[in-house]
């Protein structure tokens, strides 16, 4: 039978029941192969619940770097039998099923094309431990032990590992390494270490780092000088607000008084989340607040007056899976349209488009900046698998020599000197007005704030000409905030080719390595990786030199591609849209098929063709 | 109605300690209806912050949206104002007052905007207990629309449409007391007498004061079969008693009544003097409190006057110990740890 044979190149997925502490166990698998120097992206595909249902941990190595999902498993880590057939299933020939064997494994489900490793966890647990709660958490440890014989890791940096997670725990060191041991030894008297998959050690990590998207991102909020977090819990964002908090007891506590230097609101619900936010920020406070699809659609009245009444207000989206609940504890980057045109009437906002930790953090900081500087809404869209997942990203750095951009604010002394005060008074010519924080002087600078029509002393006006007037110059501030957004990454292929690909967010890793692959085969794409709507120069240039580019992205609708359709007011022919949207990230190998599916000369019909001609989505890879 | 606030001022007109006339705390034209009940609250507020010698600077004032959501713009002309979204006023106050501790934030409300599509923000800033001053301009309908009922309407009574109300009604002074409000009073637009001393106490209060102010709409709901019409508010009114205000700076020089059952040091060291009737209720028991509303609603009649109040409040800022500068005030070095935290960051993360 055929064996998967590699080094340092695989997909391992874990099939455990939630709730029962499989998470720390697999993250110590994971954190040890980066260790080893290897780049590792774990992802967990975890249920709606608290205890009880399957929930899986996939964890792509590839010493190459290529981060994203591969597609495909070539073992699986099986301790529940619940989901053990589509488990099964789902393994590449030649792939390893290794399973607890306590109880014997269904024969229905042996597949011929496999190899199927029996490890007895159950037993073994029973037989050291006493305690049921003993059992069932060393039950992980064990395997993890087992997998540094199966694939030859480095039983040295598991155990140094479980030291420094102990670190003020110590007494809970020596089990665990006992557990480790318990396993290795099994896997090494029973079959013959390594199997075919295997791993050693090398230096492609260099100094990076480990980390969530929103543990960084709530660090960003710290480093930007957030000061008011207002939020409704909501998954995937909740750790963002979490983690703003666990720092900000490191940070913000007042040496002297030991008063907080920070307030957190846990609101009613994502109305008042948002409210919430705009009142502190008119009031010249740093404030931001996290949520997820179904909040992003309650907050879209506030976001209307934000916009209109030119409040600095910084919103950081975890996307999940919708419309509606959907799919709670899975990504997708489709809450696109839904924040770019946020609320009635004639409105756009700023959107950012992180794709690492590094960025959500450099980001997260940055929409402070931005915010007050142009007096509107930020709306950064990361996504539950940037969010919720330790991803390897570039260690974070803040320059120190760096300072806050307050925007234009007028203090006490810059009213002092001034004959009058028009909140809406575009005296530079930018677009952007002055504002003032309430209380600064005792007769100048007060001013109305309101969602109703107003004239440029912040005066209630009905002409059409003065609120006219005003949209305009809201559209005209639209052409300054391309000057202030992050510029796109262009990564040329460095041939001449007139096709490319353009992504966002969390598609990047996958995107750029089947744009190795699509290469390998002869098919050069360049690349272009959009940071922020809206769309600078750069995009639009980008779009200009190429005849075809895919537009991938993780939902059903296309909706980044409609957002360049309609700025830029281009055909449908040019764009070409590489989608996925079933709740988990897109893998390199689907968008390379789905790619080649597009190029001249293949007449395939396009997918949403093909799903309104056979009434129902078409075979994916 | 004239469109012209008139410039000028009679030249013996009082003035505060800080020095200015009443002038100084008023606002806009107001574009309401002639003789609507929410004009006197606004010239009440004027009064009260004016005898009071609060800087207006140091005052924010924000609404939501509907006729009572528009006197901000008809008081306080010196004041920051923000006429948000409808039913969201809590929580913009709520915001703001985390950013800035040293101002003080009163909000406007009516009766739509507060017990229908704000009843749930209504509940929460309650319950935490921020330090504002929320004012109710209870008309029960809604004006702006042209007179529908709105959730305060009572049940059987009618406005100019004719239509007897068949629902119950909310009573937003019962409802404050189960949420927990620590200052409650309620008034009547048409009767500044009691409505200036209850205001100036509010905003004396640390924590949420409401007032609910039965204020009546001269165009939809003054009719004989409404239960907000003047006359019916006039007759049927019972105050829990009457209420003193006295500012901390003025207490030597104002002359009182003698004869108050409570004497209140508020936190800023203003008293508060009541002149309850013996056995009408005990305003700072919570329970006597809402014994006294249901009774009254019982008998058709309204409960004014002080309702409740805790004197030993504690506000959002004292729950979330909030630094006593305001958060706005910090400066980046104050809120930045810098990249040395980072460095120690990023190496527990390898």
């Amino acid at each position: 039978m055929k064996r998967l044979q590699s080094v340092n190149d695989f997909v391992i997925k874990f099939a455990n029941v939630n709730g029962t502490g499989s998470a720390s166990a697999n993250n110590l698998f994971a954190k040890a192969l980066f260790r080893m120097g290897l780049p590792v992206s774990p992802k967990n595909i975890f249920p709606s619940n608290i205890q009880g249902l399957p929930t899986w941990y996939e964890v792509r190595v590839s010493e190459k770097g290529y981060l994203g999902r591969r597609g495909g498993v070539d073992i699986i880590l099986s301790v529940n039998p619940q989901s053990m057939p589509q488990d099964i299933r789902e393994i590449e020939p030649g792939g390893y099923f290794i399973y607890d064997d306590t109880k014997p494994l269904d024969l229905r489900l042996v597949r011929n094309d496999i190899n199927i490793i029996g490890l007895p966890l159950t037993r073994i647990c029973n037989e050291v431990y006493k305690d049921p709660r003993q059992r069932q958490l060393f039950k992980n440890v064990i395997y993890v032990g087992a997998l540094a014989a199966l694939l030859d890791m480095d039983f040295k940096v598991l155990t140094n590992l479980v030291s420094d997670q102990f670190k003020g725990k110590e007494k809970l060191v020596l089990p665990n390494i006992k557990a480790l041991e318990l396993g290795h030894r099994y896997a090494k008297d029973n079959f013959e270490c390594p199997i075919g998959i295997r791993v050693k050690s090398v230096d492609k990590v260099g100094d990076k780092i480990l980390l969530d998207g929103n543990t960084a991102l709530g660090l960003g909020a710290i480093y930007g000088g957030a000061t008011v977090a207002a939020w409704y819990p909501i998954t995937p964002s909740t750790s963002v607000v979490d983690a703003f908090e666990k720092y900000a007891r490191r940070v913000r506590i007042d040496p002297g008084t030991g008063r907080r230097n920070y307030a957190i609101v846990q609101a009613e619900d994502e109305l008042s989340a948002i409210g919430m936010v705009i009142g502190a920020s008119w009031n010249g406070a740093r404030a931001f607040t996290a949520t997820s699809g179904p909040g992003l659609s309650l907050m879209s009245e506030f976001l209307g007056l934000a916009y209109f009444a030119e409040i600095p207000t910084v919103l950081f989206d975890v996307q999940r899976a919708g419309p509606s609940t959907g799919m709670p504890t899975r990504t997708q980057q489709s809450d696109v349209l839904a924040a770019a045109y946020a609320s009635h009437g004639d409105t756009k906002h700023v959107l950012l488009f992180p794709s690492s930790p590094k960025e959500c953090f450099d980001f997260g900081a940055q929409s402070f900046d931005l915010a007050e500087r142009l007096q509107t809404p930020i709306i950064m869209l990361t996504d539950l698998d940037l969010g919720m997942n330790d991803n390897m990203s570039d260690p974070l750095v803040w320059d120190d020599s760096r300072e806050y951009d307050r925007g234009k604010v007028l203090s006490a002394e810059d009213l002092e000197g001034m004959e009058s005060f028009g909140r809406y008074l575009d005296s530079d010519g930018d677009a952007i007005c002055y504002r003032t924080y309430p209380g600064s002087h005792p007769t100048k600078g007060a001013y109305f704030t309101r969602g109703s029509s107003r004239d440029e002393q912040a005066v209630y006006t009905e002409k059409g000409e003065e609120y006219e007037r005003n949209m305009l110059r809201l559209l005209q501030k639209w052409d300054t905030i391309k000057e202030y957004v992050p510029r796109p990454e262009i990564l040329p292929c460095g041939k001449p080719t007139d096709m490319a690909v353009l992504y966002f967010g969390t598609s990047e890793a996958s995107a750029l390595e089947a744009v190795d692959y699509l290469a390998e085969e002869g098919v050069a794409l360049d690349a272009m990786r959009v940071r922020a709507f809206p769309f600078n120069r750069e995009v639009e240039e980008f779009l200009d030199q190429h005849e075809r580019v895919f537009v991938i992205e993780q939902n059903r609708d296309a909706q980044l591609r409609t957002l360049l359709m309609a700025e830029f007011e281009l055909g449908p022919d040019k764009l070409k849209s590489v989608l996925c949207f079933d709740g988990t990230p897109i893998s390199a190998r689907n968008i390379r098929k789905q790619i080649k599916e597009h190029l001249p000369g293949n007449n395939v019909t396009p997918l949403h063709r093909k799903i309104r001609a056979n009434k129902g989505v078409g075979e994916r890879a | 109605m004239s469109y012209q606030i008139p410039k000028f001022r009679h030249p013996d007109l009082p003035l505060n300690e800080l020095g200015y006339t009443r002038a100084a705390y008023e606002g806009s034209i107001s574009t309401l209806c002639a003789g609507c009940g929410h004009d006197s609250i606004s010239g009440a507020i004027v009064r009260a912050c004016h005898e009071l010698s609060l800087e207006p600077h140091k005052i924010a004032k924000l609404s939501g949206i509907g006729c009572s959501s528009k006197t901000p713009t008809y008081f306080l002309g010196k004041s920051h104002g923000f006429n948000s979204v409808h039913g969201r006023m809590p929580s913009v106050v709520t915001g703001a007052a985390m950013a800035n501790r040293d101002l003080l934030y009163l909000g406007v409300s009516g009766d739509g905007d507060t017990a229908s599509i704000g009843m749930g923000q209504f509940a929460h800033v309650i319950r935490r207990n921020l330090n504002m001053v929320y004012i109710v301009m209870n008309n029960g309908c809604y004006g702006l629309t042209k007179g529908q009922d709105s959730a305060t309407a009572d049940e059987g009574s009618a406005s100019k449409k004719g239509d007897a109300n068949p629902f119950s009604a909310i009573d937003l002074c019962a409802t404050a007391l189960q949420m927990g409000a620590t200052f409650i009073a309620r008034s009547f637009s048409g009767d500044k007498e009691q409505l200036v001393p209850l205001i100036k106490a509010a905003m004396s209060h640390r924590g949420f004061a409401l007032i609910d102010v039965i204020s009546p709409c001269v165009t939809f709901n003054n009719t004989a079969a409404s239960t907000k019409s003047y006359e019916f508010v006039r007759e049927h009114a019972e105050a829990t008693g009457t209420v003193d205000f006295v500012p901390m700076r003025q207490e030597i020089t104002t002359s009182y009544r003698p004869g108050a059952r409570h004497e209140v040091t508020m936190h800023d060291g203003s008293v508060l003097r009541l002149y309850e009737e013996e056995g009408s209720l005990n305003p700072f028991d919570r329970r006597s409190a809402m014994m006294a509303l249901m009774d009254h609603q019982n008998d058709g009649n309204i409960l004014t006057g002080l309702i409740y109040m805790n004197k030993n409040s504690r506000d959002l800022h004292d729950v979330l110990q909030t630094s006593q500068r305001p958060l706005n005030q910090l400066e980046e070095g104050e809120l930045c740890p810098g990249n040395k935290m980072l460095v120690n960051i990023n190496a527990s993360l390898r």
